[in-house]
């Protein structure tokens, strides 16, 4: 049940680099008494505990897709590069990169100062490892894509790796912040194919900030600073991830202090449940734009919703600054494309759909749909009243409420919305894959890099495959391919702007709204500092003084 | 006796295999499958993999097939590997988290059967007095009571508010430094709400039971001459009444050995226990097959031997039973 509310919540998992982050640009604001929680002479010691609705999934975080996995995974690990506060690519176990002119070559200079938590020196043999292995049809991770498009890498000596690619790849940089395996201890495994059973899986050697201390399978992850961090030893000494399996317990932990950091309160919690004194004495509340969007997305292949009118007679039909109040107490954005707002592929310049339902009607008469009976509904031609199901995954509270401030709004307009709530794996199955709905409400994830092909491209509209609403137009496709294939941003940028004209134009889904991510972090721990990245990416620098140190053991 | 034990054992044979047949095809014809949650809704997740894990699982064969290798693996107390990420043996996930379950349910039994025991004989003993009437209400509201509701409501004021007891997990995270005592408190500490919680609502079932037991037996023609003979009436209902009350209780009683290990998943989910409830339903929901069917087998194994425990201390605890068979005994 956690698991399922938890993917819910955001569809998808992106590991992006070291750390997972969910931020993005735009205005950042921070509830607490200083603003950021800058001050005080920076200190070793301290546990930092954290929350967490799921246990992991293993310890190699290149074969889960669970977010908890990727969280511990990433302090444990590290790749050749990192994603810096304002989300842009930053040198980790590769001091520096070059991209050869035509974007064909990619070569990494490797840090020679980095060691495996067991002592043996990383080099550019675990690297090709990592790409071996990634690629090697044996290995069962979700996450391969692109590996795939790797023509070839090899170690041009022990602290140079050399990847060469078919055709250019917008992103291949973001390929190899993924976490980089240990050569010495996998190499078996990973041959024979059985990753999942080695010891690595559940006494992981990384190279990280982080070791692994243990793991107490459905309760909790406890992690040490590691000493000779090549960045610098972490000043919290330990991380404790506390598997909590009900939201409500996370929460009342909260407030007795058992944890230290939550990632995201709901809406209600942020602005009504911890506005007391002690709540905001004992920690720092955080708000900006999370890294994903709602959408109400239409079954291209319903005739129906084959025409332009009607869909865009919906997105005119749909109060959003209603759905946000009234869905996540005002704690949202709206969304206007599937770009991340506030990175270099945005462009808020895209036709919109403000709340009209006169407008809404008049799109829906002029494509045959007017109340021909008297009875409050719109009909066809032949008398068939405008009928359908709204339907989304059950479990999820707010794509529920969506749900239902829909259907009022689309009764305004003469259309009748049934609501149906489906058990996650049934909903993706029964209706998502085989494209058996009319309308659902779902979630995407953003990540870091805008391409996404995946989504929008007219060769993805397989069952198994992400195009669901079934989408097609050869402009878009184009775009697609072609922002896939620069590595110059500014072109890049241009095809992605063009990108979001159209989807806004044409509208195979109504982008709703970007939730804020809310986190929450215990007010004695420093250095903490809101960014477009959000808040976690520099948490090796975040640190207690030592008269607020809590825990003193460990 | 021990020839209707071995009849009943052998008996159950079959049944256990019906049992895991039927649950090894219902849990496979449920919506979605493991690769749903391996390979999720993720635009980057590579369908291949889920070709291969598919194949790799067993899963491209028919059902009846991908049964009877597991039941080949199973007698031979193989359960196999996980379907998550982490691939650990189903065995290992399964005794890792059996004793929390089994130590907590076996305090709470005791405690409700403690409790209950005397609840039932005293209002069954003192049929529409007060008394009577209070522990009614007061064990129907328990009964009534949602689990969650009154955990979070306990949380709130011992945890949170007053601040005297832990709110979840079962021990402190810095349990390895306390000394002895300090542990061994601090493990109790962490204990008192989810028996609490959990004993709270299991109190109304016993005590009804032991109540209704108590009415009959109380009303019995020995119990009157038990009476007449001029004991006191202490000695009246514990030694004639009780013993002959407690009977269908002790059925009662073996038929809840089972529910020993499947634990509560709202407890446990609250209470942040990693126990079997919670390993039950996360494999239920991420449908792991090898871990349903591990947990399933040990569930119905169970059951089958409380059945079998029940008849056999009914004879126990009733010689009519006992002696029953034996000609001319009377």
């Amino acid at each position: 049940m956690p698991r399922r509310r938890a993917r819910g919540r955001s569809l998808l998992a992106w590991a992006a680099g070291g750390l997972l982050l969910t931020a993005c640009n735009g205005p950042i604001e921070s509830r607490s008494e200083e603003g950021s929680t800058v001050g005080g002479a920076p200190a070793y010691g301290d546990t930092f505990i954290q929350a967490s609705i799921g246990d992991i999934g293993g310890l190699i975080p290149s074969l889960t897709s669970d977010q908890s996995s990727h969280e511990v995974g990433g302090l444990i690990y590290d790749g050749l590069v990192k994603l810096d506060r304002d989300l842009n690519h930053a040198p980790s176990m590769a001091e520096s990169w070059t991209y050869s002119r035509d974007c064909l070559e990619l070569t990494f200079k490797l840090r020679r100062d980095v060691k495996w938590h067991d002592g043996r020196p990383f080099t550019a043999e675990d690297v090709v490892f990592t790409y071996q292995t990634m690629i090697n049809p044996k290995t069962p991770a979700p996450f391969k894509e692109g590996f795939l498009l790797v023509k070839e890498a090899q170690a041009l000596d022990p602290y140079t790796v050399r990847v060469t690619y078919d055709k250019p790849y917008a992103r291949a940089i973001e390929t190899w912040g993924t976490y980089i395996l240990p050569k010495h201890r996998l190499q078996a495994f990973a041959e024979a194919g059985t990753l999942r059973e080695s010891p690595q899986n559940s006494h992981p050697v990384g190279t990280g900030p982080y070791r692994f201390r243990e793991w107490k399978p459905g309760e909790k992850v406890v992690l040490v600073a590691s000493p000779d961090y090549y960045e610098g030893r972490p000043y919290l000494s330990r991380v404790v991830y506390r598997v909590i399996p009900s939201q409500a317990t996370i929460f009342l932990e909260l407030k007795a202090r058992g944890v230290d950091y939550v990632s995201s309160l709901t809406g209600i919690q942020y602005a009504r449940q911890t506005e007391y004194p002690a709540f905001r004495k004992a920690f720092h509340k955080f708000r900006y734009p999370g890294s994903g969007y709602t959408f109400l997305g239409f079954n291209l292949k319903d005739p129906r919703f084959a025409d332009l009118r009607v869909r865009q007679a919906f997105a005119h039909a749909i109060n959003r600054q209603e759905l946000i109040d009234g869905v996540r107490l005002g704690l949202a954005r709206e969304a206007t494309g599937p770009i991340r707002p506030g990175t270099w592929a945005y462009t808020a310049d895209v036709k919109r759909y403000p709340y009209d339902p006169q407008k809404a009607k008049a799109l829906l008469a002029e494509a045959g749909w007017e109340d021909r009976d008297g009875d409050g509904l719109v009909e066809d031609r032949e008398g068939k009243p405008f009928t359908l199901t709204i339907r989304t995954n059950q479990g999820n509270d707010e794509r529920k409420k969506i749900a239902e401030l829909v259907q009022q709004r689309l009764k305004e307009i003469g259309i009748q919305a049934d609501i149906q709530l489906i058990e996650w794996a049934a909903f993706i199955k029964e209706f998502v894959k085989p494209r058996r709905f009319e309308v659902v409400v779902l979630g995407l994830g953003t990540g870091t890099d805008p391409d996404q092909f995946v989504v929008w491209h007219s060769s993805q509209r397989g069952p198994d495959q992400m195009n669901r609403t079934g989408y097609a137009n050869a402009e878009v496709d184009h775009l697609l391919e072609q922002g896939r294939a620069s590595c110059v941003q500014k072109d890049r940028a241009r095809y992605y702007h063009r990108i979001q004209q159209i989807l806004a134009e044409e509208l195979p889904m109504i982008f709703l709204y970007t939730g804020d991510a809310l986190p929450v972090v215990a007010a004695r721990i420093h250095g903490v500092s809101p960014a477009p990245a959000g808040i976690l990416y520099n948490f090796t620098e975040w640190f207690v003084p030592k008269p607020a140190q809590r825990y003193t053991s460990g | 006796m021990a020839l209707f034990a071995l009849r009943r054992l052998l008996l159950s044979v079959p049944l256990l295999i019906g049992i895991t047949f039927v649950s090894y095809v219902v849990i496979s014809l449920a919506p979605g499958g493991p690769l749903d949650f391996l390979t999720p809704e993720d635009p980057n997740a590579s369908p291949e993999v889920k070709e291969r894990l598919i194949k790799e699982f067993g899963l491209d064969q028919p059902i009846h097939v991908q049964y009877w290798q597991w039941l080949k693996r199973a007698v031979r107390l193989d359960f196999g590997r996980s379907f998550l990420p982490d691939g650990r043996p189903v065995l290992a996930k399964i005794g890792e988290r059996l004793p929390v379950t089994l130590f907590l349910n076996l305090v709470e039994l005791a405690i409700i059967v403690g409790v209950a025991v005397p609840i039932g004989v005293l209002s069954a003993t003192r049929q529409h007095s007060l008394y009577d009437k209070v522990t009614t209400v007061f064990v129907f509201v328990g009964f009534a009571t949602p689990d969650f509701w009154l955990a979070l409501l306990l949380m709130i004021l011992f945890g949170v508010q007053l601040g005297w007891l832990p709110i979840s997990g079962l021990r402190s995270l810095n349990w390895e430094y306390l000394s002895f005592w300090q542990q061994q408190w601090d493990f109790f500490a962490h204990l008192v709400l989810p028996i609490v919680v959990a004993t709270f609502g299991g109190l109304a079932g016993f005590s009804r039971y032991m109540r209704q037991s108590m009415l009959e037996v109380v009303r019995q023609d020995y119990v009157q001459t038990a009476r007449a003979k001029g004991l006191s009436e202490r000695v009246v209902i514990s030694k004639h009444a009780l013993r002959n009350a407690l009977l269908p209780v002790v059925t009662i009683l073996a038929l809840a050995l089972p529910g020993l290990i499947g634990g509560s998943v709202i407890i446990e989910s609250i209470f942040a226990i990693p126990g079997m409830g919670q390993l039950m339903v996360q494999s239920v929901f991420s449908r792991d097959y090898p871990v349903v069917m591990g947990n399933l087998v040990i569930v119905a194994t169970l059951t089958l031997v409380a059945n079998l425990v029940a008849d056999i201390s009914y004879a126990l605890v009733d010689p009519r039973i006992r002696f029953g068979g034996r000609r001319g005994r009377r």
